[in-house]
């Protein structure tokens, strides 16, 4: 199985292909609904967003709270659709994946075509069992949103699904 | 006449929402593990698989099953010979619920408004109380996943209507959930009454034991009847393909008006989460 790692270079893009189970280690960014909301006024209003894009990967997902001694709380992907609105934007800002569950919109299809970045989905509704590749997690921004707060975390060949890659082809389509 | 107080509530329903969200079904594992052996297909596999090992890693870390841990709904079935004494009893159940979900390190997921938004909340749920004969409580949580929940549909159909359009709807409303709401579902069906208690039914349908049926023989066929076609959409687990759409299709029914059928479909994903307690 293939192994990458983040931040993604448009060389590591470019050999992914939809159907491809992938093994991701480095650092990623989660975020959802009302962080997307917040990254992209950034964004539109021209206002350096406050965390690096280039190159990064956004994961839609809203940990639980961490135990004690855990390093992390359940942290499977979110439903990626509720995302598509914001997806083009963040595109062209700089991310080059996404990491969900589910389908996405034409729109986000040709935008992955268009900036050349890629989507993968990740196990649904496997959140316990997920926390296992999950080697580190600090809050970055917007803590006020608590689990739609952004958070970095440092994973290791965390288990990843291409769905759609840089030329647009769809698992889904 | 038996008294119970609320504070023994307040301690069921907070350890039933901890339960509900940590540890999995036995009948919906049982379901997912013969799912497992009957796939063919590699990615079906690989992925039941994973979901089951989702499963004992949640038991054996106290991790919860999903990172949505849900908004719980509370089914209470109250003894009429039962006396709630020492505070109010939805006071009790809501502190319940902001309990388990503090105490089982479970998701802030609530907003306090639909609109306003806001901070997320540890509180919040819906309650249904329900009067029985007898004197015993029976509590049920239901942590409901909002992915699943957000794919609800409800249609009034016509009373001259017949099981082929309403298994179409409940097939459509499956399709039209497509990948995004974690499949294999569970889908619960509430036919008859009115349109909010059709709603009520089917959600309530989620509580039955997959492998039971209601005891109407009638029923018991339109479910396996419907569940056969759903694993024929080649939807299966995660949507990428295969045998498993669904697990279960679990039909609730009910009196309803010569003008109407109301048809209300809820659907839930694999981490179907309740727990019950009878006190
Ligand atoms: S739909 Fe269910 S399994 Fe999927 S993320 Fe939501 S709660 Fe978890």
């Amino acid at each position: 199985m293939r192994r990458i790692t983040s931040p993604l270079t448009k060389a590591q893009i470019k050999n992914l292909k939809a159907g491809e189970e992938v093994l991701l280690s480095g650092a990623i960014y989660t975020a959802r609904d009302q962080a997307h909301r917040r990254l992209c006024e950034a964004v539109v209003k021209g206002k350096k967003p406050p965390i690096e894009l280039e190159g990064q990967i956004i994961y839609y997902c809203g940990p639980t709270q961490t135990p004690p001694g855990q390093i992390i709380g359940s942290c499977g992907p979110t439903t990626s659709a509720r995302m598509d609105e914001f997806t083009p934007i963040l595109l062209k800002a700089g991310i080059a994946g996404m990491i969900g569950k589910g389908r996405r919109s034409k729109e986000v299809v040709a935008a992955i075509k268009k900036y050349g970045a890629v989507y993968f989905l990740t196990y649904a509704g496997c959140a316990a069992l997920l926390t296992q590749y999950v080697k580190e997690k600090t809050c970055v921004v917007y803590q006020d949103l608590g689990p739609e707060a952004i958070y970095k975390i440092t994973v290791e060949n965390f288990p990843l699904i291409v769905a759609i890659d840089a030329k647009g082809r769809d698992i889904y389509a | 006449m038996r008294t119970i107080k609320v504070d023994r509530i307040t301690q069921v329903v907070a350890e039933l929402c901890i339960r509900a969200n940590l540890f999995l079904r036995k009948d919906v594992l049982n379901a997912l593990r013969q799912a497992y052996f009957r796939e063919k297909s590699k990615m079906a596999r690989c992925i039941l698989g994973a979901i089951i090992k989702n499963a004992k890693i949640a038991r054996q870390k106290r991790l919860p099953l999903c990172q949505d841990t849900g908004i719980a709904v509370v089914f209470l079935e109250l003894g009429q010979d039962v006396r709630i004494t020492g505070g109010n009893l939805n006071t009790a159940i809501n502190k319940g619920i902001e309990l388990g979900y503090r105490k089982g390190y479970l998701r802030d997921s609530m907003v306090a408004h639909p609109l306003l938004r806001g901070k997320p909340v540890f509180s919040g749920g819906v309650i249904h109380i329900d009067l029985v004969k007898g004197s015993r409580i029976k509590i049920t949580v239901l942590a409901k996943g909002f992915g699943c929940e957000n794919k609800t549909a409800l249609k009034m159909f016509k009373p001259t209507a017949g099981w082929k359009e309403v298994k179409h709807f409940i097939i459509e409303t499956v399709k039209n959930a497509g990948p995004d709401a974690c499949p294999p579902y569970i889908v619960g069906v509430g036919l008859g009454g009115t349109a909010e208690y059709a709603m009520f039914l089917a959600k309530k349908a989620l509580l039955r034991k997959i492998t039971t049926t209601t005891g109407y023989a009638f029923n018991a066929k339109l479910e396996s009847d419907c569940l056969k076609d759903l694993n024929q959409l080649n939807l299966g687990p995660m949507g990428l393909g295969g045998k498993t759409t669904a697990l279960a299709v679990n039909i609730e029914t009910h009196p309803t008006h010569i003008t109407g059928l109301p048809v209300a479909v809820n659907i839930s994903c694999h981490a179907l989460r309740s727990a019950t307690t009878v006190l």
